[in-house]
């Protein structure tokens, strides 16, 4: 069995008296999408801030590809990224241009090549020259995530990736995800409101609720065990503390 | 298979992840004529006023009618210090504006490596800012800054570093507490402006505040700066001076802002920066 691409263990995060993250632990495999749901203030956003280096947990261990992400994230940040609709591109910088900065800042070997590459693949072409700024929901996040995948990820966090993006565009982006993971071998960890998105991407599902993980499995698994016919009925079960059927018929 | 180089250690420099923060500054720049002119426009308008009232003053006293570059001078290195930490304020800002931050640290990119790129970008600014207002000092008022002679070179370095210093202070407290600190990059450098002697000598202040300016090195170039236009000596004690307590300012504004960059780690402050 390979090693896994990302490994938490009994991580824990605390704002003083608050706990956003407690006792957290679980794994990710090499070549698949994980989803990790859960409701506002569940500890997702908290938990890929730690998997990028940029949030200090209070206690616990990370790590990706193999790397303690706390102690030397310098070594596997250049094969990672990291995609949000909270974080955005410079809006006066073209598409290319912005693409152009972030592929030398992650050392990508022949940027241009690279750009032209995403440009065909994204189907960027009629605004790659356009500032950022002026470009449709859809489009902007086309580019946010030819941004996440400048350097050909090995990991790949993405944080609500199709959030407010209409029914079409969210399938479009959803299908590259699939045919990026399947070429590349690439995993995904996948934070996430959409029920409908995680069950369609996602071979396992990491349940949180607050900080803590209440549940994993795949999607069938989960279904089966809280006798639903879709994750967003698990999810409230969950957020509305019902349990697990079997659980509560046992 | 173009997949990115791999880092091998924690503590590399990489002049090409620095260059792409300031090639990021470029391209803003190139795309605002707006920012480009607001970089000149306070220099020039400066310069222009006290351009005419130095012609009025040369009629009048007989200080300026020695040194006629006095003033020109002290404006133009004042403005040196202000926009390098101003610049250094804004490229840091330009990413919290605009949402980018988080982009940019989840990026390889070192904090040190950041550091020395926005140091050149401030660098930048000075030269697209000052640059014009020297350039109008020689134009209209036949006044030019390099008759300071080779001086120049140290009042400047010594100044472009204390404007880093401030100015990197002042980024950390940024980070650590928001865009509610965004007007101390506007502010900040003014509470030295009365007590560094930009205009006048350290002497004309009381004995008490005059040990305050003795603190700060701003003070020992504009000194500097008097003696060679006035009494046309090159004060190398005052150089030195400036440089050593430089030295000071530089090592704790690079700590203030890594101590506030760590803090900004433990709080969850880098994703979510805003007011």
């Amino acid at each position: 069995m390979s090693a896994p691409a990302i490994e938490v263990r009994r991580l824990v995060k605390r704002y003083g008296a608050v706990t956003a993250i407690e006792d957290l632990s679980f794994t990710v495999e090499p070549g698949t999408i994980t989803g990790l749901l859960g409701g506002n203030g569940a500890g997702k956003t908290t938990t890929l801030a730690i998997l990028l280096g940029v949030l200090l947990p209070t206690a616990g261990e990370a790590y990706v590809l193999g790397v303690d992400i706390l102690k030397h994230r310098f070594r596997v940040l250049p094969r990672m990224n990291f995609g949000s609709p909270y974080v955005e591109l410079p809006k006066r910088l073209t598409v290319r241009e912005n693409l152009r900065v972030f592929a030398q800042l992650y050392g990508v070997a022949k940027p241009r090549r690279r750009i032209e590459t995403l440009s065909e693949n994204l189907q960027m072409g009629e605004f790659l020259d356009r500032p950022t700024g002026t470009l449709s929901a859809g489009q902007k996040t086309r580019a946010a995530l030819a941004k996440a995948l400048v350097n050909e990820p090995e990991v790949l966090l993405l944080d609500e990736p199709t959030a407010s993006l209409d029914p079409d565009t969210g399938d479009w982006v959803r299908s590259y995800l699939e045919r990026y993971v399947a070429e590349r071998k690439a995993t995904i960890l996948l934070a996430s409101h959409n029920m409908s998105e995680v069950e369609r991407l996602c071979s396992m599902v990491l349940m949180m609720k607050a900080g803590r993980m209440v549940d994993r499995g795949t999607p069938a698994d989960l279904l089966r065990k809280y006798g639903r016919h879709n994750l967003e009925e698990v999810f409230l079960d969950i957020a509305r503390n019902r349990g697990a059927r079997q659980e509560a018929a046992e | 298979m173009n997949r990115a180089a791999i880092t091998p250690g924690d503590w590399g420099f990489s002049w090409r992840r620095v260059g792409a923060i300031v090639l990021r500054h470029y391209y803003l720049l190139r795309s605002s004529w707006a920012r480009v002119l607001e970089l000149a426009y306070w220099p020039v308008i400066n310069m222009t006023l006290w351009g005419f009232m130095t012609v009025y003053l040369v009629g009048q006293s007989s200080v300026f009618a020695q040194a006629t570059g006095l003033l020109l001078a002290a404006i133009l290195l004042w403005d040196v210090l202000f926009r390098t930490q101003l610049g250094l304020g804004l490229a840091f800002l330009e990413e919290v504006w605009s949402r980018n931050l988080g982009h940019i640290l989840v990026s390889p990119i070192r904090p040190y490596e950041y550091v020395a790129a926005i140091f050149m970008v401030a660098l930048m600014r000075v030269v697209i800012g000052v640059g014009p207002a020297a350039l109008l000092a020689w134009a209209l008022y036949d006044y030019n800054v390099f008759t300071l002679g080779l001086p120049l070179i140290p009042f400047f370095i010594n100044l472009v570093i204390l404007g880093w210093a401030i100015g990197l202070a002042i980024n950390g407290l940024i980070l650590r507490f928001g865009l509610g600190a965004e007007s101390m990059a506007w502010m900040a450098l003014f509470v030295l402006a009365p007590i560094c002697g930009i205009y006048y000598p350290l002497s004309v202040l009381p004995e008490w505040l005059r040990v305050i300016s003795y603190l700060i090195p701003a003070s020992y170039v504009f000194e500097g700066m008097r003696a060679v236009l006035i009494e046309h000596t090159f004060r190398a004690d005052l150089l030195i001076a400036a440089a050593l307590i430089n030295i000071v300012y530089f090592a704790g504004g690079v700590a203030a802002f890594l101590y506030c960059f760590r803090a900004a780690r433990h709080r969850g402050l880098i994703l979510q920066i805003g007011e």
